[in-house]
């Protein structure tokens, strides 16, 4: 892809003209120039004020030019190929390659039976690794649970600890502390063998806080990732007509400011960081001051903004295919399905929300293994009808002919499995005798067997001996470094 | 070649759904002396059954199965005339007359109870689509099957159903042969009020009710 080119936008869905893009693009740079951003951190302002940018120390605000931009985006790749535990290329992130993975970070995992919320524990996460790793559809990890059986201090190392201990696929994952981050790279070279940089299997989500800030811990994330070139996955979270304006326009212009200034510190600690042009941005709800994750016009500013990363030349991530309904019931169907069929022909390179109910704080396994069917169709929408001379197959409907069928051709069994997306038990289509016949159950009672089925047929994937060795020894020391 | 090996390739050949070789192979199995109930069973039956399997797992469909049953069909023609009396008797489970009624031009659902009889034993004679009552009759009388299926997609063809049934009432067939209907609008009430022995939902359940309907006929 190259930077600032139209020619990458191939998407199926455009929410957004070329006209519309660059009004958002100049919009955004004049805030960069004029109002600036800030950041709460000394080594960032030391950064920029070295490299000669306008800061003021005292108010922590950087203006940042639109050369300065310019340059950034140029040195950032604009494709990035996240490994699996295993060193085999798992995602190319680039162009519209779609790629899904469990939203991230719930506090709270739902329990089915009840349809109660508890707190997450370390074994509840271990499973969860195990199902995703079964599931076809969704490509990576993610650090999926906060988990409530260690101390908060110490939970975004653990929580890595966890799933890099289980299971195989990529993780997205993220820091909540400075130290956090340091330790969590540690775990990742020893799993890499000390290739981490070269062949990178985690990216780190870096949040700034809306509006027009970065924080001390995620601003040090930043450079810290750019530092070990690690992959980032800069991430907005603008709230409109709270924290960013009630125009979905002015809601992706602050997200645009937001997403450059961060890209531009990476680019300056060191050009070249790999970054991806991340968000999760959400409406305000006017009537009860909630974050619908699956409010339309939350999925429509995701799929706006993911445009101008692809203006960019970068690889592009969104907040999608999550529901605030409270438990997984037909509400939690339709909105994730919106999200992953929206993001789907977006072409959003990593997609972050399946599994998710109760906007951004809780986890469901159930949810999460029929989420799996929505991404296998919304991946199967995107490959497209197929037009080939064997495709059209005049031919064969010459042969056959009036009053005949296709079912004992050839060319019905070459075609069929690339042609049919074929679903799992989660989606039903017996006839309704059969249906009945076994047990007449819906489709979260269909989940929740296969989740446990799925967990009886598999383990989790244990990590070599030395390095489970080395892992456990970080984690003790952080255990010990807080007085645990 | 040892036989065991060469009814294996058969196996394998139906698996791989590759009509020219199961045939080759048959040829050769029939050329080396292998029996043909050996043939039968040990190659053409344990392909199928492994076709079957491989449908039930979720990695074979429809289509695959279609065309499993119809390379088997065809090779058990070639065979038929190599058995015995006593073998044709022993190896067929029952005769099957099967039709879609007349002015019904849809034969999709009674092709594919056609094959799924097949595959499980029995002897289909396939009368096709539009078949009107009249044919039935008279192919009833030449082939004295042990059960009558009629088919019917539309619910303005289903009552050509309950002709048929009148006719082998008033030709006095209608007690050497079992009838079932079958049908997208055909339901369970349907198939009593116009008085058919049984009714299917789909393939796989006409084989059961019809394998149901002959051991009531065993046991009387």
């Amino acid at each position: 892809m190259n930077k600032f080119d139209f020619s990458n936008i191939k998407s199926k869905l455009q929410l957004l003209t070329k006209e519309d893009i660059e009004k958002i693009h100049s919009s955004a740079i004049r805030i960069l120039e004029k109002i600036g951003i800030m950041f709460d951190n000394k080594e960032a302002l030391k950064i920029f004020n070295e490299n000669g940018f306008e800061v003021d120390l005292e108010k922590k605000i950087v203006k940042i030019n639109e050369e300065a931009i310019k340059e950034a985006i140029i040195k950032a790749p604009s494709r990035i190929i996240i490994y699996d535990r295993n060193g085999k290329e798992a995602l190319f992130l680039e162009e519209n390659n779609v790629y899904y993975n469990p939203g991230s970070a719930a506090i709270n995992i739902l329990d089915i039976e009840t349809n109660n919320i508890r707190k997450p524990t370390s074994k509840d996460l271990e499973k969860f690794s195990i199902i995703v790793d079964s599931l076809p559809y969704i490509h990576a990890q993610s650090t999926a649970l906060i988990v409530s059986d260690v101390p908060e201090i110490i939970s975004d190392r653990y929580r890595l600890y966890i799933i890099l201990k289980n299971a195989i696929k990529p993780i997205i994952t993220g820091a909540f502390t400075i130290d956090g981050l340091h330790d969590m790279v540690k775990m990742l070279k020893i799993v890499t063998n000390n290739e981490l940089s070269k062949k990178p299997i985690a990216i780190f989500d870096v949040c700034p806080s809306p509006p027009l800030m970065w924080s001390e811990i995620t601003s040090q994330n930043l450079i810290d990732c750019a530092k070990y070139m690690v992959p980032a996955e800069i991430v907005p979270m603008p709230l409109s007509g709270a924290t960013a304006p009630v125009t979905l326009a002015g809601t992706i212009v602050q997200h645009t400011v937001e997403a450059l200034s961060g890209i531009v510190l990476s680019q300056i600690v060191n050009p070249g960081a790999p970054i991806i042009y991340g968000g999760s941005p959400a409406i305000f709800e006017m009537r009860y001051g909630t974050t619908p994750m699956g409010a339309i016009e939350t999925i429509m500013i995701d799929c706006s903004y993911a445009l101008i990363g692809k203006y960019y030349g970068l690889p592009t991530h969104s907040y999608l295919g999550l529901s605030d309904s409270k438990i997984v019931d037909i509400q939690a169907g339709f909105e994730s399905s919106i999200g992953i069929i929206l993001g789907a022909l977006t072409g959003i390179n990593v997609i972050s929300g399946p599994g998710m109910i109760d906007f951004e704080s809780c986890q469901s396994m159930e949810k999460l293994v029929i989420d799996n069917e929505i991404c296998g169709m919304a991946l199967r929408l995107i490959k497209g009808i197929n037009i080939t001379e064997d495709s059209l197959a005049i031919e064969l409907i010459e042969k056959i002919g009036p009053g005949g069928h296709f079912l004992t051709s050839k060319h019905t069994i070459e075609w069929l499995k690339r042609e049919f997306f074929i679903p799992s038990e989660i989606i039903d289509r017996f006839e309704r005798k059969i249906w009945i016949e076994k047990n007449h159950k819906d489709c979260i009672q269909r989940a929740k067997e296969i989740v446990e089925k799925i967990l009886k047929e598999n383990e989790s994937k244990k990590l070599e001996k030395e390095k489970e060795k080395a892992l456990d020894e970080i984690i003790n020391n952080s255990f010990k470094k807080y007085g645990f | 070649m040892s036989n065991l090996i060469l009814l294996n390739k058969i196996v394998k050949s139906i698996i791989d759904l590759n009509d020219k070789e199961v045939k080759e192979l048959v040829e050769e199995a029939i050329k080396i002396g292998i029996s043909p109930i050996k043939i039968i069973e040990d190659g053409l039956s344990k392909g199928l059954k492994e076709v079957g399997l491989l449908y039930e797992k979720g990695e074979y469909f429809i289509p695959h199965l279609m065309i499993a049953a119809e390379i088997f069909k065809e090779n058990i023609e070639r065979l038929k005339p190599l058995l015995s009396i006593e073998e044709k008797k022993d190896k067929i489970l029952g005769r099957v007359l099967i039709g879609t009624v007349k002015g019904d031009l849809h034969d999709l659902g009674k092709n594919l109870v056609a094959i799924m009889l097949s595959i499980n034993g029995f002897e289909v004679i396939d009368l096709g689509k539009d078949v009107p009552t009249e044919l039935f009759i008279e192919k009833i009388k030449e082939y004295n099957p042990d059960v009558v299926g009629l088919s019917a997609l539309m619910s303005t063809t289903m009552y050509e159903q309950k002709n048929v049934i009148k006719a082998l009432e008033n030709s006095g067939l209608r007690n050497k042969v079992k009838v079932i209907v079958g049908g997208a609008p055909v339901t369970k009430e349907w198939a009593e009020e116009i008085g058919a022995d049984g009714y299917a939902e789909n393939a796989i359940e006409a084989v059961k009710i019809i394998k149901n309907l002959l051991k009531k006929n065993d046991e009387k």
